[in-house]
């Protein structure tokens, strides 16, 4: 069985967050979301040692991961895009703003580009509505995109 | 509010913010400052004024001057001319899209007339942050009514009486619901607040908690008050950071006045609310699944009975209802059940706060009074349909509802109603769309989200609507048949028959609804090839008009892929081949040259 | 008790309150077919997630149809279980179960023992309608269990199994909507994870997803090899149930019909399991005395209650979830181990035969055994002792491929001298077996009188954890039993927290022991039929004219002629174990 192996420090805050909720498995997506906070992913060894310490199978962990679209086993772009497909959004063109950066970035939806720069994901209203379609890279949001706006959204953070 | 002589509020919602609501609030400051008025100004920050459209709004209090579409730029002539000389900045203010008049004031303005505001009340009058604004309008004053007052059994029967139904979709009678919570015996009880609103393109419950949090947890505190809990958890999702931050002071507030904790007013009534997190799961808005969720599980959703208000949260009775629900309470127990039953229908009281988007001018989040018709909502307050386009559809319910036409346009908005036209209330999305909009691709849209949504646990939902998706897929690439149809069709009844929760028992509903109101266009996309509202790109394709194009290279320039060619000024041809019909080119024509076949 | 009366089918029925629909129809005869819904009476196993959506029924005034396993049955309520739009939903979700598993039945191992193949029978199924993508997984080859998850479909009950009954916790569900499956963290391999191959996920699979590795013909390749002799062993659980695969009553003891077929099959020696259980009641009877005795001596270094070790799931589980506990159990082998053992000395010797051209198989009720037999400690240069493990399934399709006609088979008997077994073996093969055989031989040995009565009704029975006080002539021996992880984890729990006053307690990973085990003939959730294989044991240990395992005329030889005495240095060398800490370490 391979052990497991992450930064001491890390570790021990992690451990942190476990006991600030009293290792109570109830309060295990909090922790995940929290962990998650702490190293921008939830790579395998973090689910061990959050099962370790909340006394709970790492299966139920994974089980949780997987379950939540929040939750992420991939670490995200250095630029995470996003794109809003709230309704509002898709019938304003979202669609086609989407196809488009995948297409710039050769990524499917959830992926992150090979030098890890970009990742994609696609999230459900983000409530600005009035901006339809809606694009967020990082905290910086986008308003009324359209496909062409694209290589000059990306050209910013090239 | 009267300390300072002059307020401007900044509309402070996810929405304004992302236009950089934020830069227009330090600006104003800033240009304040430097004119040394602000001892007499105030700048705040208040939750969504519901005019996304014409967002960020800035309003001038006292004298009601609403400001749209307004940046950090502007800043300097808001504060020179409008506070210092007391003139109007005119370019800033409302046109009226039918006079082309600029009107001042939200009451005179189309988007707002027809609205009673009662669940956003507060939203874009006071600052959230602050639970003395929150106080001076009456703030907090329910609570202290139904604990000294009141027995919980009389305010369960107001709210009986009032006839307030459920808002987040179900519309279940919320008196009702929680005299069955007060009812039952135990230890331990608890309320919950689901905030998980997942339908996308709706974001009534958002606005809420971000431009009035502590309704919300006065309301929690009095159905604490009436079912005999004295734990409240508000169940949020991930992505609201403004809402969750926006929580978390407002209970940092009400714990330090005493309005949470131990002995509320001297009362010896215990109550506090803790923060859950959703994580990215639409079925979490179901109520067992949001319990399981809360547990630590994956949020999957078990049969009922038993309900939640027998065993929920740790086994224990629970309490759940949705945020507009919450913002309702406090005002029924002060205006009285009288007063609230006398706004809506027969048996649909009050008033209902919908996400208005899609193809509509004025893309809001509105209040309108039960009964009022859906033309009222898409043409007087929405503005009618963009771009002079015909309206074909409005899709109320989210991905649990259905798509109503034109011959329901007059229909009054009720629970009952929409249900009866095949759709349904849900939380209040309300997309409206044009003749652009093939109803096949939006039933396949809502369906794809499903598909991805399901959670898995029953056969019916996990694949049924899968399967439903892939014929749908099927019919959009011109390759359905006729047998598709008739399976759509029973797998579609099915699905509802036999799905777990809600979810499956809702999610055919996109599919069923346009079936029944937009027949002719599946039959186009199965019999014909054809897909009416040119969307279906299998189905279509865009074709340059010789005699229309005047050679100005613009659609060859925009393509992405450059399959447009042709000389200066002589007419471009499109490489069907290499086109992936992305519609810019179509989009860019000046010329209506390019045509959709 | 408040009682409700309803109607199912027009007809009436008065039902006590609490009952499910299901169950209520089943009273008056209405048999609601069901998928996913399992419950074993008498074990912790309830698996009724209402998600398999087959069950339903109509019940007048509700909109939806309402799952029959799950829904209770109210005053009043008219049901009606087949009515067209009834029967159009079960058939239209049966198709969608159908639409995403693949076509392979023919060739399926669950084939012919399938509860998803019965059902399409059964609702006449003769098209699936709803094509379109089907789920891809990859498949998992562990020494004891297969999973081919494209044959799931989340009935859940493998997940109950792992986590409720068992406590293993290494099978959840995993991703969502269409994705979803049953698996391991991180989708690893259960070779990698913490499962004990008890097989109880394999035991309630109702389709092929769950199966164990297959090696019968691994066991035809080694019978038709000239250079070795095969050897067999039978677990005493295999014999009460063998007979299941051949269309006879559960409980039927097919001892020698199935040392007739064996013999048919070419074995070339036809043992019994049971002997090397007489040998581990002389080797863990003694310890137990031993330790026993240094505890009543004030030796303060002696851990009590010594634990049973002969079941190979139940030690994985103590070596994964219990790493701090390694000294209590028992060091005593399995029988199997045992049996192993002194095969390929011993007999070997007597057969002049070098150990590599010597192949002992053993057939179990279980699916450890297979993980067992491929343990490092457990082989000599390579070589292991027992080369192949068997399940009573695997023998039954060897049976069958072979041509023989069961029924009809003469009874035979074993060979010798590792053939020779007491009544005491044969319990060994259900709860509270162990420790009886034990008990029987401790008392004699440490009492120096002869046992009376042999019968241990009170330590007996179905009961998850059981204990009893057993009066070793004026001496009180706590015992405690417990079947089913679950429950031997709650015995742990005790001693860990220092509040167990036992001395000795037997455990089994499955529950009703290895009569229940994973390597059994399917029981499709009828739990009388372990019941009845219980009974079936217990009628052998009745028949046998030697009841106590130190009676074993050739077990006395043996430790005359090789071993010495029990617990002595030979025996120690070729009968005891050690255990591993196998807690995954978090490395910083």
């Amino acid at each position: 069985m391979a052990d497991i192996k992450l930064p001491a420090a890390k570790v021990e805050e992690l451990k942190e967050v476990c006991k600030k909720f009293n290792n109570e498995p109830g309060e295990l997506i909090n922790v995940l979301h929290a962990a998650q906070e702490l190293f921008g992913y939830l790579p395998a060894e973090v689910q061990e040692v959050v099962a370790n310490e909340m006394n709970v199978s790492v299966a139920h962990v994974y089980g949780v991961v997987t379950f939540y679209s929040f939750f992420s086993m991939i670490p995200k772009g250095e630029h995470p895009i996003s794109i809003c497909m709230g309704t509002a959004c898709y019938v304003r063109g979202a669609e086609k703003v989407l196809d488009e950066f995948k297409r710039h970035l050769d990524v499917k939806v959830g992926e992150t580009t090979e030098d890890g720069k970009f990742s994609i994901s696609c999230l459900r209203c983000v409530g600005a509505c009035g901006l339809a379609p809606v694009v967020t890279v990082g905290e910086k949001v986008y308003g009324r995109i359209a496909p062409e706006d694209v290589k000059g959204i990306l050209a910013e953070y090239m | 509010m009267a300390k300072f002589k002059n307020h401007v509020l900044v509309c402070g919602g996810t929405g304004c913010r992302a236009s950089q609501g934020e830069e227009i609030v330090q600006n104003l400051n800033q240009v304040i400052e430097e004119n040394g008025i602000e001892q007499d100004v105030q700048v705040v920050r208040t939750g969504c004024f519901g005019f996304c459209e014409k967002g960020p709004v800035v309003k001038m209090v006292p004298d009601n001057t609403f400001y749209v579409q307004v940046t950090p730029d502007d800043a300097t002539e808001i504060v020179k001319e409008h506070l210092v000389k007391g003139r109007k900045v005119e370019r800033l203010l409302y046109t009226d899209p039918e006079t082309k008049e600029r009107v001042s004031e939200s009451k005179d303005m189309g988007f707002y007339k027809k609205q009673i505001r009662i669940a956003l009340r507060n939203c874009g009058f006071i600052n959230p942050e602050n639970i003395d604004e929150y106080i001076a309008r009456d703030g907090y004053a329910a609570l202290g009514k139904a604990l000294t007052e009141m027995k919980p059994e009389e305010v369960i029967k107001e709210i009986l009486d009032s006839g307030l139904r459920g808002r987040g979709g179900g519309g279940f009678p919320t008196g009702l619901k929680w005299e069955l919570t007060r009812k039952v015996d135990a230890d331990q009880k608890y309320v919950v607040c689901n905030a998980d609103e997942g339908d996308p393109g709706a974001f009534m419950d958002r606005s809420i908690l971000e431009g009035d949090p502590h309704a919300v947890l006065e309301a929690m505190a009095i159905n604490g008050f009436c079912t005999g809990a004295s734990i409240g958890l508000i169940y949020i999702r991930a992505e609201y950071p403004l809402a969750i931050s926006r929580l978390k002071i407002a209970i940092e507030q009400a714990r330090e006045y005493g309005l949470l904790g131990k002995d509320i007013l001297g009362t010896g009534f215990d109550f506090d609310v803790e923060m859950r997190y959703g994580a990215g799961a639409f079925v979490c808005g179901e109520e067992t699944s949001l319990i399981h969720s809360m547990e630590g599980l994956r949020g999957e959703p078990t049969v009922k009975p038993p309900f939640p208000s027998e065993s929920g949260y740790k086994g224990k009775p629970t309490n759940v209802n949705n945020v507009e629900t919450y913002a309702n309470i406090p005002v029924i127990l002060l205006e009285g059940a009288k007063w609230f039953s006398s706004i809506g229908t027969d048996k649909s009281k009050g008033t209902k706060v919908f996400a208005l988007a899609g193809k509509v001018n004025n893309v809001g989040l509105i209040e309108v009074p039960m009964g009022t018709t859906l033309r009222e909502v898409i043409f007087d307050i929405g503005g009618g349909i963009k771009d002079g386009k015909g309206f074909k559809a409005v899709q109320t319910g989210g991905p649990s509802g259905g798509c109503l036409t034109e011959k329901h346009l007059d229909i009054p908005i009720d629970y009952d109603n929409l249900l009866a036209c095949g759709s349904m209330m849900g939380s209040g999305g309300m997309i409206v769309m044009d003749e652009d909009d093939c109803m096949v691709s939006m039933a396949k849209f809502y369906l794809d989200f499903t598909v991805e949504e399901s959670c898995g646990k029953c056969a019916p939902c996990r694949i049924g609507n899968k399967r439903l998706y892939e014929m749908l897929d099927k019919i959009t690439e011109g390759k359905g048949t006729d047998e598709d149809l008739g399976h759509l069709r029973n797998l579609s009844n099915v699905i509802k028959d036999t799905s777990l929760c809600g979810l499956g028992q809702t999610s055919p509903n996109p599919v069923l609804s346009t079936m029944e109101n937009f027949w002719d266009e599946y039959v186009a996309h199965v019999k014909d090839d054809k897909c009416p509202a040119g969307q279906c790109k299998s189905l279509m394709q865009y074709v340059i008009v010789e005699d229309k194009c005047v050679g100005c290279t613009l659609c060859s320039r925009v393509c992405p892929v450059d399959c447009i060619v042709g000389d200066k000024k002589a007419p471009h041809v499109i490489t069907q081949d290499i086109c992936i019909k992305c519609g810019a080119c179509y989009d860019k024509c000046k010329f209506g040259a390019i045509s959709i076949q | 008790m408040e009682i409700v009366q309803l109607t199912i089918d027009n007809k009436k029925v008065v039902v006590e309150k609490g009952t499910t629909i299901l169950e209520a129809a089943k009273s008056i005869g209405v048999d609601i077919p069901t998928l996913c819904y399992m419950k074993l009476h008498d074990t912790n196993f309830e698996n009724k997630p209402g998600g398999c959506r087959v069950c339903v029924v109509e019940v007048e005034g509700r909109r939806n149809l309402a799952p029959s396993c799950k829904s209770t049955c109210e005053e009043g309520m008219k049901i009606n279980t087949h009515s067209v739009r009834v029967v159009n939903a079960r058939r239209t979700v049966m198709e969608l179960i159908l639409s995403d598993h693949p076509f392979e039945c023919l060739v399926c191992a669950k084939s012919g023992d399938c509860e998803l193949q019965s059902l399409a029978q059964n609702l006449g199924i003769r098209e699936v309608k709803y094509q379109g993508e089907k789920n891809k997984y990859k498949s998992d080859e562990s020494p004891a269990i297969i999973r081919e998850m494209e044959k799931c479909i989340m009935c859940r009950r493998c997940e109950t199994a792992c986590n409720d009954v068992q406590t293993v916790g290494v099978l959840s569900a995993i991703n969502r909507g269409f994705e979803s499956v049953v698996a391991p963290a991180f989708e690893m391999d259960l070779d990698h994870s913490t499962c004990t191959f008890c097989g109880q996920c394999v035991a309630v699979c109702p389709t092929g997803a769950l199966t164990e590795r297959d090696s019968s013909s691994k066991v035809m390749d080694a019978i038709v090899d000239p250079n070795k002799t095969v050897i067999v062993n039978t677990a005493p659980a295999v014999r009460a149930a063998l007979g299941e695969e051949f269309g006879m009553d559960a409980g039927t003891l097919v001892t020698g019909k199935m040392v007739s077929a064996l013999r048919k099959l070419g074995f070339d020696h036809v043992f019994d399991t049971d002997f090397a259980a007489d040998l581990t009641i002389m080797e863990e009877g003694t310890e137990l005395l031993g330790r026993l005795g240094k505890h009543l001596a004030g030796d303060k270094d002696v851990k009590l209650p010594i634990l049973t070790s002969c079941c190979p799931g139940w030690v994985n589980f103590f070596e994964h979830q219990f790493p701090d506990m390694l000294d209590i159990p028992s060091t005593a082998k399995s029988p199997q181990q045992m049996f192993g053992a002194i095969a390929k000395t011993y007999f070997a010797d007597q057969l002049e035969k070098k150990r590599e051209d010597v192949v002992v198989v053993s057939v179990m009720p279980c699916l450890a055994k297979k993980y067992e037999c491929s343990r490092d400690e457990f082989k000599v240069d390579g070589d292991p002792d027992v080369n192949l493990s068997i399940s009573t399934r695997e023998l039954a399709q060897m049976i069958r491929n072979a041509n023989l006609n069961f029924e009809a088979l003469e009874d035979d008997d074993f060979d010798q001298p590792m053939g020779e077994s007491t009544g005491a073996a044969v319990i060994f093969g259900t709860t509270g077996g162990v420790i009886e055989a034990a008990v029987r031989t401790a008392y004699e040995v440490h009492t120096k009188k002869t046992l009376e009565r042999l019968d241990f009704e009170e330590l007996r029975g179905m009961e998850g954890i059981r204990s009893a006080t057993i009066d070793f002539d004026g001496l009180p021996i706590n015992i405690g039993i417990a079947h089913g992880l679950g429950n031997a984890r709650k015995l742990l729990e005790d001693i860990k927290a220092g509040k167990s006053e036992f001395h000795a307690i037997e455990i089994m990973a499955c529950p009703g022991g290895c009569i229940g085990g994973g390597g059994q003939p399917y029981h499709h959730g009828d739990v009388e039929i372990l019941k009845k294989r219980q009974r079936a044991i217990y009628e052998e240990d009745k028949g046998k004219i030697l009841r106590k395992s130190h009676e074993n005329p050739f077990i006395q030889k043996l430790y005359k002629e090789f071993l010495g005495e029990p617990c002595g240095e030979k025996s120690h060398e070729l009968l005891h174990t050690h255990y591993y800490d196998k807690k995954k370490k978090i490395e910083i």
